[in-house]
């Protein structure tokens, strides 16, 4: 089947299967910093934005993606360097291999919520596993990026 | 591993229903759970075309929709309100916020599955199905009638004069529960539901009037042993039977106290 979506801010038309996932239709087109974790819906590796949320793209259908706009790490590249270059330099990642669908989402997270608390930074990144840092760099890196960009806005 | 022939976008709900009676063929709702399945569908019919992704609030009621997203109940500030905050204690322990955005109200209440917090949630309020065929039915009826190829549309819940509470128990953070309960305080009295039994979410009413108001920890210790002993609980990998039984009357209990402060 023909489907018709918006990939980072470009149009695209491309044939696929009807049980084709997101996921592989996205690493097809050369977005690999989406990645295929647990397959199960649970790592959050395979984060992307539907229409501006974060959603796990090894869950939709790409019959489902058509007519909306996706969005990968690929797309916001200036957003998404600046926040990962901070979380590596604050040394909050180790394998780095969850960090796309991390920034992904903590991304998602502070356009939400420019100032979330410990809480509802743990509550929101709850479905970004992490097999390494045992998360709490993660959540300083992320702390310290919100104070970081507090100074920069007061400066 | 799922195969799916060919995927069709319904444009209207008798084409959907059309198409959802022949066997080989199934509706998706959010696709979380049926993408774990195996199996060989051949029409996957999706519903996303029809409208039903919103949840519409009147004086008297919300209507939401069967496409409705698990996260845009939870923040839904009219029926946070509502529900006194109860939603998002129901919802935000869900896997995560990327899961909450596709899997569906709709999804869950259909399924009936004994892990789910939404229809233990909804449940314990005065909640009804809309079934495209069914027609209206009290979601206490549909959670026990058998499967059938009927559409859910939508669910209703009315606004109800109550108090709610809710709370789980798992045992990681992101985990299926082990066990879930949600209490209502109504004019009527207390009932709670209890889910994840592992069986699917049932409801128990104060039919004893154990637990007046004012409410204190003897009576609200009463009726969670009133609960208890009507649910039956069985043992699977998350939880023994007993364990699940204790579980019934620390949680009910913990809900109707907190009730009793709201009250």
């Amino acid at each position: 089947m023909e489907i018709t979506l918006t990939l980072n801010g470009k149009k695209l038309t491309r044939m696929v299967e009807a049980d084709t996932v997101l996921l592989d239709f996205l690493r097809k087109e050369g977005c690999y910093s989406v990645k295929r974790g647990c397959d199960t819906t649970n790592c959050g590796l395979c984060t992307v934005f539907m229409d501006d949320k974060p959603v796990l793209s090894c869950a939709i259908l790409a019959a489902r993606a058509a007519g909306h706009s996706i969005v990968t790490m690929e797309g916001m590249q200036q957003e998404a360097a600046e926040f990962g270059a901070f979380i590596a330099d604050q040394g909050a990642e180790q394998c780095g291999f969850c960090n796309p669908g991390m920034i992904m989402n903590a991304i998602a997270l502070l356009r939400e919520n420019s100032e979330p608390t410990e809480e509802e930074i743990k509550e929101f990144l709850a479905g970004n596993l992490c097999r390494c840092s045992g998360y709490e760099g993660q959540l300083r890196g992320i702390q310290n990026f919100i104070a970081w960009k507090k100074a920069q806005a007061q400066a | 591993m799922l195969t799916i022939r060919e995927y069709k976008q319904a444009a209207t709900l008798e084409e959907a229903w059309q198409l959802n009676q022949k066997r080989p063929n199934r509706l998706l709702g959010g696709m979380l759970w049926m993408r774990l399945s195996k199996g060989n569908v051949q029409t996957a019919i999706d519903l996303s075309a029809l409208g039903l992704d919103t949840i519409e609030e009147t004086e008297t009621e919300f209507r939401i929709g069967a496409m409705v997203s698990l996260r845009q109940l939870e923040l839904h500030e009219g029926f946070t309100a509502y529900s006194e905050g109860a939603n998002k204690e129901a919802l935000r322990h869900i896997v995560g916020v990327q899961f909450r955005n596709l899997a569906t109200v709709g999804g869950s209440v259909f399924g009936r599955f004994g892990f789910s917090d939404v229809l233990t949630l909804l449940l314990v309020m005065d909640s009804y199905v809309e079934l495209y065929k069914g027609g209206i039915v009290p979601l206490a009826d549909f959670v026990n009638m058998p499967y059938d190829r009927d559409i859910l549309v939508r669910i209703i819940v009315k606004k109800t004069a109550a108090h709610y509470s809710y709370k789980s128990v798992r045992i990681s953070k992101t985990d299926f529960p082990v066990l879930t309960c949600a209490a209502a305080l109504t004019q009527e009295g207390v009932q709670a539901a209890v889910g994840a039994r592992p069986a699917k979410a049932a409801l128990v009413k104060d039919a004893e009037q154990l637990a007046t108001l004012p409410m204190t920890a003897e009576k609200a210790q009463a009726f969670a042993e009133y609960a208890a002993g009507l649910l039956p609980t069985e043992t699977n990998p998350r939880g023994s039977a007993a364990y699940r039984t204790h579980l019934i009357k620390v949680l009910t209990a913990r809900c109707l106290t907190e009730l009793g402060g709201k009250a």
